[in-house]
């Protein structure tokens, strides 16, 4: 993935050293890098730090950045180095399950919700199967509180794996390059993030009824 | 009643590949049971129906962006950096 043309115009101005440009790219990115950075280290004022440090860090080498990747992967990477070592600094171990979620079996939901396997009939079908939502519940912006609520509580790792792909709208192999995963774990990540959304929304709906 | 299909899908299952199906990361024999299973699972279209919609939800929620006060440090220090 190269530098887009959009990205060229940006770049040219980023050298140029034109604030306008960095604004810009800030107002992007900054918050993404941010959630990011709280996959590695312990708490978002260190992330602040980090993220930080990294603007500082694009800003000094984006002479020398060559357009070979797009320039939202270098700064990605430049970020995840970053907060790797601050993290090594911290002696903070990350959860393997973070990265290798397979690794960690996770239902999408509650096994009651299943006939059990050994059923004599329906093995494996729903005993509590999903209530359709009304769709004024749905437009309600409480709604929309509890979904960011929802968002807000998941692991760190499916935490901006669902904000990158789903709010900011990133592909699948820009996720994984910015979080140095593989395409199975990606999904992985973001099915277990979106199945946690979707009861939680499923919850309060129900409540509400 | 017929004896249950060998190949057929249950919900359970059904429930954990939604989000192969819908990133189509599903290879195509998948792909079918999956579709086949929904065919003749109202259950299951709603829950695929409320998978979509909580996508659906969230990409209206509005990305998170700078304070006006970060964004104000920020170019501070930009105004440094480049110096």
């Amino acid at each position: 993935m190269e530098t887009s043309p959009g990205e060229s115009q940006l770049l040219k101005a980023l050298r140029a050293r034109e604030e306008a440009a960095f604004a810009t790219l800030a107002r992007e990115y900054h918050a993404s890098l941010l959630r990011v950075a709280q996959i590695y280290v312990s708490s978002r004022a260190i992330g602040e730090e980090v993220v930080q440090e990294t603007w500082e860090a694009v800003l000094k080498g984006i002479d020398r950045f060559e357009g070979r990747s797009s320039l939202k992967t270098w700064i990605f990477s430049i970020l995840a180095n970053k907060a790797k070592t601050r993290a090594r600094r911290e002696r903070r171990t990350i959860p393997f399950s973070e990265f290798e979620p397979t690794r960690v079996p996770e239902a999408a939901l509650e096994p009651e919700r299943f006939r059990s396997a050994d059923d004599p009939r329906w093995p494996g079908h729903w005993a509590i199967p999903p209530e359709a939502w009304p769709e004024d519940k749905l437009l309600a912006s409480e709604t929309r509180q509890k979904l960011s609520q929802a968002i807000e509580t998941l692991p760190p790792t499916q935490r901006a794996v669902i904000s990158l792909r789903d709010i900011e709208g990133w592909s699948a192999e820009e996720v994984c390059n910015a979080l140095d995963l593989t395409e199975t774990n990606q999904r992985v990540l973001l099915h277990r993030a979106r199945s946690k959304v979707r009861t939680a929304l499923e919850g309060y709906i129900g409540e509400e009824r | 009643m017929t004896a249950p299909n060998v190949q057929a899908l249950s919900c359970q299952e059904l429930v954990e590949l939604v989000t192969d199906y819908l990133e189509e990361a599903l290879p195509s024999e998948e792909r079918e049971r999956f579709e086949r299973h929904l065919a003749e699972c109202g259950n299951c279209q709603v829950y695929l129906a409320q998978m979509r919609t909580t996508i659906e939800l969230t990409g209206e929620l509005t990305p998170e962006s700078l304070t006006p006060d970060a964004e104000r440090e920020l170019l501070e220090a930009f105004r440094g950096w480049r110096a």
